[in-house]
């Protein structure tokens, strides 16, 4: 594979791309403000969400043959200047952010109308929009101090919709402290991790630090940065035990950003994780430290297993499939540490599929918080017959959750546990197959609530308003869509691990 | 090989790792929600130092253009770009402090504290409250 | 043409019937008529395929690939159609009960039950005609996910806790052990199709083809064999017509006919014989068979003897694989269909007593034979097919099992055959004589009598099929024999 990389100063629209993807929210952010009517704010949310979608998919179809965009902002060549990289792996999380967006925006009209007050729409719409374009930015960008500024800019954002939540319930505020102060402390940490990269090598331009990394791997300095980027990004990725703020701030959020962070956030901040250890230290370095075997893998088992225990206890729906995320961040983070490009695929196609299925579930369970008042599980009870089509896409997104044939989640599980036993690692293929028991546990728990426990005997078909339903019926026909269609998605995610390791390659 | 050396050498990470982990400190043991955004200031401002005391070359001057504009190149200058980007990243700082502290506002207003194990008390009956309480609940608001 | 489209229409044909179910739930005559031609249409459709291809092995079609070497694809085969034709014939018939039964019984929810009756039906016509693990493993999953709501049918807590049970061992063990067996076999064959003589020949060695084995056979939990054999117990809080045709006919055999097909088109019999791996499962098997009959013996509620006798048979069928032998393999062909025209008849007699008299338990079914005489009529005879006497069918597949066995050199286990065999007596026969000989209550007579003839039909017509099986027996074997016949 050749790594042609393009890039021109020309003013077509299509070598600006890059940095439209960005623009386009970021730009409707404060119009939002400026317009503050918040009929209007949603619309200008929607268009944004599908034109980013567009040029995802775009900058998707750009890159599916290997290839490298390279956007110079202003017209300043890395790596003095700020550069936006696409190659198949972020173009692939970007479509997978903007998907997500266009899908839950619809929902987000009535679902947003019956949980926030009125006078913060607009201004929902705002932060919601910034929320976007910081995830996008993190994942598009080639220069790590930029990475920061745009994680930073997300999580702003997503303090300040996760406490929107406060008029349901005010413990939405609390959670929303706590985020903050453990996500600070993690981008603090991340920064300095940068800091002391630029020490070594004088440079924050992705490609250009991990050339001049080489050879560096036994410095302390560069292996000190190391351990503040992996705590810090892990903090905001909720590794098992960095994962304390997580349950509490996806339950009392609304139900709406609850669904989109549950679906981005984290995955952004695997992305990064990725990015860093594949293309800035790069295996040779990971090899040498032996830290994912030491260090990732065990707390990804210690993931999957407690994590998904504790969900199976919990009494809140929302809960219980925020702790089934932290269990489900195990899992990509276990086909990380396989350090082998299946193991590599098997993580960046769970983050796409689990992507999906958890907004899917989210969706539904703002749906229940909706028309039965909460998403505890007793609020749960009879469900299925009076909102008999929420109900069926619950039952989808469980099975897809669990990783039965015919689900995006099977795809996935299957890769992984390939990828395991290819490696020699038997055991870790048994412990993904025990995690899927216990998520058998979690998920028929629910199912058994909506269906076998009748509140009441009368059953009067009250479902969610039409425009939650379509969006929640799109992530759960996706969830079985990309269970039988896979071409697209394992070809990207394929590609995308190859070229992490081509570059990788490069360097021995 | 600890010596004299290594130790002035290193003075600004020393202030660095002191000043941080005072901050932390604050942040993990202070109840106080205010005191905990204070600590976590502390613990921001320690890196903000720190990219600046890389930045700095020894016998550098500020890194800027003569009025003339001729450029001397015996004159030796301190890195600007990791100010620059501590520019970047108070501004940021300044931000989550004061979302943090519009935060501490509305959790004042409804738990009527600012104290951790208050909260944490108020906090508990409500998760026991839920479990209970569901009956009465109204369905379908809308 | 005839036989690819006809496997499609046989499985959307059940699906359509589901949907019409809910769709027309407000005309139950209609509903039930509609279903009715369904199960007619799915029957001729698969009669079609015998007519059309007879015992040969058709090409396989694939319907889409999930992953390279992961398809969903279907092909025609002896057992599978065999299998197939089972399960649609005893779909009428069953389908006829069930209107009667579920009417009689005023149960709630018909739309709902005979919809996801259906579904099973169309998930049985795909694990009979998959023509690859993955295919079969699919619809096995989706089996226990459209029978789980049957067995809730009746949502009291009982109900609920026993399909928790039943759902919780066939997915736990069809997740923990079957994937795992699926995703190994794929590693190693590079393939998972069906092939005659096997695909793992010559990939796998020494005791890890044993290990590879019990992951199988216990992964298949709806074979129900000992210790995963909890579920099948716990399935008959379900209504009656779920009794018959899922868990005597439908669930089960679809678990017996993995089986036979992974020992058959995975392993191989020759494999299994050279490499020894079935010779512990011949002991599982053998103990299975033994004491769930041991605790038939024990269990007065009537449902629940039926229900561990059928463990009990089930292992009849595992027994066969594991022998290994070609007698013993069509043995256990032969027996599928044999035991499931006995034990549907049994359940439907069971569910035909529980619709008259509302008694569940044999103890209180003393003298009921004289007022029910074509139930247990047809009790009788189902009785005397499942214990294995001429001139019944069940008789020749218990014929070839033990000379299976005999094939195999196992005299423990013609010996385990025999006495199984003495034990189903035991357990079968007093219900009988307690019906038709004991001293009747006074006024008997004046309370109870046959339900509906919708009700007490279908059991006498299977019960018909089983003295007529015992003539026929000879062609079924015709049918089969190319499944164990060298390439």
């Amino acid at each position: 594979m050749s790594l042609s990389i393009s890039h021109s100063d020309s003013f077509s629209l299509i070598e600006q791309l890059p940095i439209l993807q960005i623009l386009v929210p970021f730009v409707s952010a404060p119009l939002i403000v400026f317009i503050g009517n918040r009929k209007v704010a949603w619309w200008i949310a929607f268009i944004a969400s599908l034109i980013s979608l567009l040029i995802a998919i775009n900058l998707l179809l750009l890159v599916n043959d290997g290839s490298i965009i390279s956007y110079h902002i202003g017209g300043w060549a890395p790596p003095i200047g700020i550069e936006y990289r696409v190659d198949a792996l972020n173009a692939f999380v970007l479509v997978l952010i903007t998907l997500i967006s266009s899908i839950v925006v619809p929902y987000a009209y009535k679902s947003v109308e019956n949980e926030i007050p009125e006078q913060h729409h607009t201004l929902f719409y705002a932060a919601y929009l910034l929320c976007v374009t910081g995830l996008m930015g993190v994942v598009i960008t080639g220069d790590v101090f930029n990475v920061f500024v745009f994680l930073e800019i997300s999580s702003l954002a997503s303090y300040v919709l996760i406490s929107l939540g406060s008029h349901r319930d005010k413990r939405a505020l609390t959670s929303a402290f706590n985020y903050l102060i453990i996500g600070t402390i993690g981008a603090t940490f991340f920064v300095i991790g940068i800091g002391l990269l630029y020490m070594v090598t004088g440079t924050l331009n992705m490609v250009d630090m991990a050339e001049l990394l080489e050879g560096k791997s036994s410095s302390s300095t560069v292996r000190s940065a190391f351990a503040f980027i992996v705590v810090g990004v892990g903090l905001k990725l909720a590794i098992y035990p960095l994962h304390i703020w997580l349950p509490k701030a996806y339950t009392f959020a609304p139900s709406v950003i609850t669904a989109f962070l549950a679906a981005t956030a984290t995955k952004v901040a695997i992305y990064i994780l990725i990015r860093f250890m594949f293309t800035i230290f790069r295996p040779s370095f990971l090899e040498e430290l032996n830290v994912l075997d030491l260090v990732i893998l065990p707390l990804s088992i210690a993931a999957m297993i407690i994590a998904s225990l504790i969900a199976v206890f919990q009494k809140d729906f929302k809960g219980l499939l925020a702790y089934s995320s932290i269990a489900q961040v195990g899992y990509i983070l276990l086909g990380i540490s396989l350090m082998s490009e299946r193991g590599l695929t098997a993580a960046i196609i769970h983050i796409f599929n689990h992507g999906i299925t958890k907004v899917a579930l989210f969706m539904v369970a703002g749906a229940y918080v909706i028309k039965r008042g909460g998403s505890l599980l007793t609020d749960l009870q009879g469900a299925g017959f009076t909102m008999p089509w929420t109900s069926t896409a619950t039952v989808i997104g469980c099975l897809s959750l669990i990783g039965i044939p015919g689900t995006a989640g099977f795809i996935s599980k299957w890769i992984l546990v390939e990828a395991a036993i290819e490696n020699g690692k038997w055991p870790l293929a048994i412990i993904i197959i025990f995690s899927s028991l216990l998520a058998v546990i979690y998920c028929w728990r629910v199912i058994e609530t909506l269906y076998f426990k009748n509140g009441d005997s009368k059953i009067i078909v009250n479902e969610a308003p039409l425009s939650m339903l379509i969006s929640i019926w799109i992530a759960s026909l996706a969830c079985i869509y990309f269970g039988f269609n896979t071409d697209t998605t394992i070809s990207i995610s394929d590609l995308a691990a190859k070229m992490l390791y081509l570059t990788s390659l490069n360097s021995y | 090989m600890i010596t004299w050396e290594f130790i002035i050498g290193h003075l600004n990470y020393w202030f660095f790792i002191v000043l941080m982990m005072t901050g932390l400190y604050i942040v993990i043991a202070k109840g106080n929600l205010v005191k905990k955004v204070v600590g976590l200031n502390i613990f921001q401002t320690s890196v903000f130092m720190f990219y600046i005391s890389i930045g700095k070359v020894i016998g550098g001057t500020a890194p800027i253009f003569p009025m003339d504009m001729k450029i001397n190149n015996d004159v030796v200058y301190s890195n600007p770009l990791p100010h620059v980007l501590i520019l970047t990243a108070i501004v940021v700082g300044i931000a989550t402090t004061s979302l943090a502290l519009a935060l501490i506002v509305r959790i004042r207003e409804e738990y009527g504290t600012i104290e951790e194990d208050e909260i944490f008390i108020i906090e508990q009956e409500l998760d026991f409250s839920n479990t209970r309480s569901n009956t009465d609940k109204p369905i379908g608001h809308f | 043409m005839v036989p690819n489209i006809s496997i499609f229409l046989s499985i959307l044909i059940p699906i359509t019937a589901a949907i019409l179910n809910l769709v027309i739930r407000e005309r139950p005559n209609l509903r039930d008529f509609l279903t009715f031609v369904a199960s007619v249409l799915t029957f001729f459709c698969v009669l079609a395929i015998l007519i059309s291809v007879g015992n040969e092995t058709t090409e396989e079609i694939v319907l889409l690939s999930v992953l390279p070497g992961l398809k969903l694809s279907f092909q025609v085969e002896p057992l599978g159609l065999l299998f197939a034709l089972l399960a649609s014939g005893l779909w009428i018939l069953t389908h006829v009960y069930a209107i009667g039964y579920m009417r009689q019984n005023n149960e709630a929810k018909h739309s709902r039950f005979f919809a996801y009756f259906s579904l099973a039906i169309a998930c049985v016509m795909g694990i009979a005609f998959s023509s690859n693990m993955f295919t079969l493993f699919f619809f096995y999953e989706a089996l226990t996910l459209t029978t789980y709501p049957l067995v809730a049918h009746k949502g009291t807590d009982s109900a609920v806790k026993g399909a928790r049970t039943y759902f919780g061992i066939l997915i736990g063990t069809s997740i923990g052990l079957q994937l795992t067996a699926i995703v190994w076999t794929f590693l190693i064959a590079g393939t998972l199709d069906f092939s005659k003589g096997g695909i793992l020949n010559g990939h796998l060695e020494g005791p890890l083809v044993t290990l590879l084995l019990f992951l199988y056979i216990f992964g298949i939990g709806k074979a129900a064999l000992m210790p995963f054999h909890k579920w099948l117990p716990a399935a008959m809080v379900a209504p009656t017509p779920v009794s018959a045709l899922l868990h005597a006919v439908a669930v089960v055999k679809a678990g017996v006919f993995t089986v036979l097909k992974v020992g058959i088109y995975i392993f191989g019999l020759e494999f299994l014989q050279n490499s020894g791996a079935s010779y512990w499962l011949m002991w599982f098997a053998a103990g299975t068979i033994m004491i769930a009959s041991l605790i038939a013996i024990t269990k007065d509620n009537l449902k629940a003897r039926l229900a561990y006798s059928t463990v009990s048979q089930l292992s009849y069928i595992t027994l066969g694989v594991a022998l290994a032998t070609s007698m013993g393999v069509l043995g256990a062909g032969l027996h599928i269909v044999m035991h499931a025209m006995g034990k549907i008849t049994l359940f439907m007699c069971a569910g035909s007593i529980y619709v008259a008299t509302k008694k569940t338990n044999i103890s209180q079914m003393t003298g009921l034979g004289k007022v029910m005489p074509i139930t247990f009529g047809a009790f009788f005879i189902g009785s005397l097919s499942i214990i294995g006497l001429p001139p019944l069918g069940g008789s020749w597949s218990k014929w070839f099992l033990l000379m299976g066995a005999l094939e195999a050199d196992q005299w423990f286990m013609m010996l385990v055959l025999i006495f199984s065999s003495l034990l189903n007596i035991a357990y079968l026969l007093p219900i009988v004589a307690k019906g038709f000989f004991l001293p009747q209550e006074n006024d008997l007579s004046q309370k109870y009598s046959e339900s509906t003839v919708l009700i007490w039909l279908p059991p006498a017509i299977t019960a018909m099929c089983c003295i007529i099986l015992f003539f026929t027996a000879g062609h079924l074997l015709d049918f089969l024999a190319p499944i164990v016949l060298p390439e």
